[in-house]
């Protein structure tokens, strides 16, 4: 199974993101050390006590650092945050609208994956992250153009929508388990694809808002179709066989059963889109 | 439908109790789903039936136990 493991971040940090603070250390680092410094620095006695501070602040961060990378592995979520404008730009385009769109697969060097921004077809969790925020708000202005809000409702949108998104995640971890698919989508992946409907529910809303009942459901259904073809073939070839990803009808009740599975993962998409916003346009 | 995060908590410990509590001889053999009648699918098809049936085991041993996790998959395996 191919990892997004922590090696990637010791050499290639410069690779994942740009490394902007050595100039301005270099600047502010000296200076400090002029002003205040010349009677503290000149004691002994300080000299130890300050040393002797920094070693246990650095272990106590190296302790917590390892416990913390334990639970949630830090560095392998730094991987689906290395975007930029371009890809986040190209990513909604390909949301919306996903039917010119020839080559959908992965690109690897040499055995991990690519960042997001060398590669349009590489998950990434920055834009179901601010799609979600975004969603919250845009519910909140929808709530309060029907008089209908107040600052817990934010609150309990999302909390709901997040509940919906755990259900959802784990009942796709789930059904892969049972259908005992080799493939190499990480629990952080699924999260992804999950987030990515939030895009299509914020246009759908806003539509609404703006242009009325009609303009919503039409916008709903257009974004809908488009994340269920998107899904579809970003899916295909991850959970798929190979020969079955082409196009070629494979026989044989394992392949059925995983078109169904991919399937039934997109088709829940629209599902949730409707679910999700047809309270907040009245 | 107003979901809180408490009240998932509460379904998925409410399912995995449910999981935990389903009797191996009195219930589970009769309707054909004991522990005896997985070894089945060698090669590599388990199947949806045999996969259900070893995460119900693993569920109820996980459960009864409170067996570390390294344990579990010792015996997995």
């Amino acid at each position: 199974m191919r990892l997004r493991n922590s090696s990637m971040d010791g050499s290639d940090g410069s690779q994942l993101f740009e490394d902007t603070s050595r100039a301005g250390n270099q600047q502010a680092g000296p200076q400090a050390a002029g002003f205040p410094g010349q009677s503290l620095l000149s004691d002994p006695m300080s000299n130890l006590a300050m040393a002797y501070g920094s070693s246990l602040a650095s272990q106590g961060r190296e302790m917590v650092d390892k416990n913390l990378d334990r639970f949630i592995p830090i560095s392998k979520l730094k991987y689906y945050f290395a975007v930029d404008t371009v890809y986040v730009g190209k990513k909604l385009g390909l949301l919306v609208f996903p039917y010119m769109h020839e080559n959908w697969e992965v690109s690897y060097q040499q055995d991990t994956p690519v960042a997001p921004r060398f590669d349009v077809n590489a998950p990434d969790l920055y834009i179901p992250a601010m799609g979600f925020i975004t969603y919250v708000l845009v519910a909140g202005l929808a709530l309060g153009t029907q008089n209908r809000f107040s600052p817990e409702l934010l609150g309990v949108q999302a909390s709901s929508a997040l509940v919906w998104l755990i259900m959802e995640v784990l009942a796709v971890l789930l059904s892969l388990y049972l259908v005992t698919v080799n493939t190499d989508l990480t629990t952080i992946d699924l999260l992804a694809f999950s987030g990515y409907k939030y895009v299509g529910m914020i246009v759908g809303v806003v539509a609404g808002l703006l242009f009325g009942k009609p303009a919503y459901y039409l916008s709903l259904l257009w974004c809908c179709v488009a994340i269920f073809v998107f899904m579809i073939r970003t899916l295909r070839l991850k959970l798929l066989s190979e020969a079955a990803a082409e196009g070629r009808l494979v026989r044989g009740a394992r392949n059925q059963l995983r078109m169904y599975l991919t399937m039934s993962i997109a088709a829940a998409q629209p599902i949730f889109m409707y679910w999700l916003t047809y309270h907040l346009i009245r | 439908m107003a979901f809180t995060l408490y009240s998932l908590i509460q379904a998925a410990i409410l399912c995995v109790n449910a999981v935990a509590v389903l009797h191996e001889e009195r219930f589970l053999s009769k309707i054909g789903w004991g522990v005896d009648q997985s070894v089945g699918g060698f090669g590599d098809e388990p199947g949806i039936k045999v996969q259900l049936m070893n995460l119900v085991r693993s569920v109820r041993t996980v459960m009864r136990g409170g067996c570390p996790l390294h344990v579990y998959t010792n015996w997995l395996v």
